[in-house]
């Protein structure tokens, strides 16, 4: 037997759902394993009893051969099985050093041997090409600089079996370049790594087997060299996904929001934004494309008023609401799908139904002379939750916590879409989303253009950009660089611009 | 100006003490996770437990009673802080509910015994901690008049517990665990740390401290256990905070308030200070305490799982 993982007849239920439906998986020696499957196929689910926070209902597990029982993190730990988190679990105001020891710290005469303990993990980072400063405060690095730190925590631990939950969902291109190349560093040093990653290029790129879930059951494993990403695409949804938009011509009107000579304060060391004029008319999609931490955060925050201007107008339908209050501001017709869903987006203790009124709640009708119309309120959640495809056991009053990542994304895309927004200001509108959720979400994103009504389209992703966009403006170091059409353009003059680099400066 | 400042000092320091020692448990309590509203009635207890104690061996060891009964405040301030481990870490309780829930229980169960025992309901000892002048360190000019002279022992023994506390928490496994506790307990968890076993540990440290405190108060200021607290408890807490969880800044803090009060406390009998009207000197502390807090809480250091109880299966 030369598989390093089994785990035979899985079984896992939550209230109202079979997350994983007698699932049988085999990881060997070696080898990149992608878990490919639909928001809430259950994914996250098997790799967390693997790592032993959930227990299964029924099914083994078996470890080079030996039936294991992974009663809890600990023991996985023993056992040679590491986790990276979609959310990792850092302490925010220790070291890197501080936090990759924590639990199994080496002590010298009581006290704690942070000197060789910093050694032991640069030399470790060094070996492994991942460039971390041990004694760097997390609160001071970068989201991908906290993964490598994660990826530390399992290496000091010894782990030869990581797994990575969608770990470049949070990451810019550039760090998904690098975190790939990590990787197979890992992999040369005799690791066996659990991929999951909605991302199909990446599977094609990295992944030597793929193994595919739906609806918590095994559809099939795949040799990813003999395969597509089509075929990866239909295996996951059970049907032909399209990659190809179907984008009509856009009739542009009149002028909704007019952004004139803004400047905003960054924050935690971002640049913040000068001096920034930008307009989007109705019946357009402009993409906002541009490195991470170059203004973006800045901009979104000061449209819809999470953020204080230093100078400069925010002209939404002919008038200034930079001093608007946010309600005010949605009541002008303005909508956001924020960037970071946990922290803006949702409150993770309430049912989704409560989720999905956070920001009408007091309005006809949703509630009626001051009492909340439940009754309302949970039919409109029925009809958000099956326009948008959200599954949750418990439907509308499932907590919005025990939802998949990508099933709460997908619930709060739902609310802003509602009601039908004049503007949309969507950052990452398909973070952590399926092919298939995608594709649902590009399709209304260009149907609401196709209304007359406006949408900012903020993202990291350039394909996403290029494919959506109308117009797209470019960010750098808080500065419009440029604003050229999508039509007119490509991936290689948006790289440069990025960069900083003006149009037409270099050929 | 001068010789009252000199006046002044033991008496401030003999006040800071106690503040210093029960913050001191406060922070333990806080910086694994779990808020202690509670030190007033831990203190309490303490004072309580210190008080019967000495008044009944005080006549049999002489010497050696008050030690006796410091020890004694300490244990059962432990044991009694076990409760409140026992609703937030176990219960999963809200922490401030059972921290007032402990001031409560502390405020009767003492006056019911003391009353039951004394009739007054006040417990008194006979002689309390006597001061000492250091030798040579008092020669040292305006220092040693200022810190060693008219010294407590328990003021010794409370420093030394300050800077074993501050090397436990800084240098050690066992602090940087607890550390994590009160910051990610998920972290802390995943990483093999047994959350609530620390927080548990924490508490009962705090209790000790907390008690320890108290019935330093009695041997050092009062003498007597008379059924309160007088807010020197929650004094402590804002000590806390006020020092933004941190062993030097708490002793700071501590000392702030020490001294401020010790000025309200005399100023009648200082000509000098008796022209302000006692109202000022009074509510001055509390006064700069809340300025202090509403100005220091923009930037506060308190650690980010404070107050949430540890729930494993929350993903
Ligand atoms: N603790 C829980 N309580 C209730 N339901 C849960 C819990 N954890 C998971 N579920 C449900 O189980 C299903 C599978 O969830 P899981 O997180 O494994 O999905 P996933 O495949 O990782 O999806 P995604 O790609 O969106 O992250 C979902 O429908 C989810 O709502
Ligand atoms: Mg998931």
């Amino acid at each position: 037997m030369d598989y390093v993982v089994e785990m035979r007849n899985i079984r896992k239920s939550f209230p109202g759902i079979i997350a994983c439906d007698n699932i049988d998986f085999q990881v060997k020696k070696g080898e990149i394993h992608a878990l490919l499957g639909e928001n809430g196929a259950g994914k996250s689910t098997l790799m967390n009893i693997l790592f032993g926070l959930y227990q299964p209902d029924a099914g083994s597990i078996y470890l080079r051969g030996k039936k294991v029982n992974i009663v809890n993190p600990n023991v996985a730990n023993e056992l040679g099985i590491g986790m990276v988190h979609q959310h990792f679990k850092l302490v925010h105001n220790f070291t890197v050093t501080e936090n990759i020891i924590l639990g199994l710290e080496p002590t010298r005469a009581l006290m704690i041997d942070t000197r060789s303990a910093s050694a032991q993990i640069k030399e470790l980072s060094q070996k492994y090409g991942l460039n971390v400063d041990p004694d760097a405060k997390i609160s001071d690095v970068s989201v991908g600089m906290q993964q490598r730190v994660e990826i530390l925590k399992m290496l000091y631990r010894d782990a030869e079996i990581l797994i990575f939950d969608e770990p470049t969902a949070v990451l810019t291109p550039q760090e998904v370049r690098e975190l790939m190349k990590i990787m197979r560093n890992l992999i040369d040093e005799g690791k066996t790594i659990i991929l999951i990653t909605h991302k199909l290029r990446e599977i094609m790129a990295i992944a030597d087997r793929s193994t595919v879930i739906r609806w918590g059951k095994v559809v099939g494993t795949v040799n990813v060299a003999d395969t597509t990403e089509e075929k990866l695409a239909e295996m996951m949804v059970g049907r032909k996904v399209l990659f190809e938009l179907n984008k009509k011509e856009a009739h542009p009107k009149e002028e909704i929001l007019r952004i004139e000579k803004l400047s905003v304060a960054g924050s935690g060391g971002a640049k913040g934004l000068k001096n920034f004029s930008l307009g989007v008319r109705c019946g357009e999609i402009v993409g906002l494309a541009g490195v991470d931490g170059n203004g973006q955060a800045e901009l979104v925050g000061a449209i819809i008023g999470l953020r204080k201007i230093l100078s400069g107008k925010i002209i939404l339908h002919d008038r200034d609401v930079s001093t608007l209050s946010i309600r005010e501001r949605i009541s002008t017709g303005m909508a956001h799908i924020p960037e970071d869903r946990h922290k803006h987006g949702l409150i993770l203790d309430y049912s989704v139904q409560e989720n999905l009124v956070l920001k009408n709640y007091y309005l006809e009708p949703f509630s009626h002379k001051g009492l909340l119309n439940w009754d309302y309120i949970y039919d409109h959640a029925e009809r958000v939750i099956k326009d948008f495809d959200v599954r949750a056991g418990e439907g509308a009053e499932a907590s919005a916590r025990s939802l998949s990542g990508g099933n709460q994304q997908k619930a709060i895309v739902g609310r802003e879409f509602d009601g039908n927004p004049d503007l949309l200001i969507a950052v990452q509108p398909t973070r952590g989303l399926d092919v298939g959720a995608i594709e649902y979400i590009h399709k209304r994103l260009l149907e609401q253009r196709d209304q007359g009504k406006a949408v900012l389209l903020v993202s990291l992703e350039l394909d996403e950009i290029l494919d959506l966009s109308d117009r797209i403006a470019v960010i750098f170091n808080g500065e419009l660089v440029g604003l050229v059409n999508a039509a007119e353009t490509d991936e290689n003059e948006i790289g440069l611009m990025m960069a900083g680099g003006k149009r037409g400066a270099t050929a | 100006m001068v010789d009252l400042i000199y006046q002044l000092f033991p008496y401030a320091i003999a006040f800071t003490v106690p503040l210093l020692i029960t913050s001191l448990g406060g922070l333990y309590s806080e910086r694994s996770g779990v808020i202690n509203i509670g030190l007033e009635g831990l203190m309490l207890m303490g004072m309580f437990v210190g008080a019967l104690i000495i008044s009944r061996t005080e006549s049999i060891y002489p010497g050696t009673a008050i030690w006796i009964g410091l020890l004694a405040a300490m244990l059962f301030g432990a044991v009694f802080a076990l409760l409140h481990a026992f609703a937030c870490v176990t219960l999963n309780a809200n922490q401030v509910i059972s921290g007032i829930a402990i001031n409560m229980i502390a405020a009767a169960v003492t006056v019911y015994l003391a009353r039951l025992i004394s009739g007054s309901g006040n417990i008194q000892i006979i002689r309390g901690l006597s001061r000492q002048t250091i030798p040579i360190l008092s020669d040292i000019p305006i220092l040693g008049r200022l810190l060693f002279t008219q010294t407590y022992a328990t003021t010794w023994f409370v420093l030394l517990i300050l800077v074993v506390a501050t090397f436990l928490l800084y240098k050690t496994r066992f602090g940087l665990r607890l550390r994590a506790c009160g910051e990610h307990p998920h972290a802390a968890d995943s990483a093999g740390v047994n959350v609530y076993r620390m927080r548990y540990m924490a508490v009962i440290i705090s209790g000790a401290c907390a008690g320890l405190g108290g019935a330093t108060f009695i041997v050092t200021i009062s003498g007597e256990f008379n059924g309160t607290a007088a807010g020197l408890g929650f004094l402590a807490l804002a000590a806390l905070i006020f020092g933004q969880w941190k062993p030097w800044g708490i002793l700071g803090a501590a000392f702030f308030f020490g001294f401020a009060s010790t000025v309200a406390n005399v100023s009648q009998v200082v000509p000098m200070l008796a022209q302000i009207p006692g109202i000022y000197l009074k509510t001055f502390p509390y006064v700069v305490t809340l300025a202090a807090l509403v100005l220091s809480s923009k930037y506060s250091l308190a650690p980010k799982a404070i107050g949430e109880p540890y729930d494993k299966g929350k993903r």
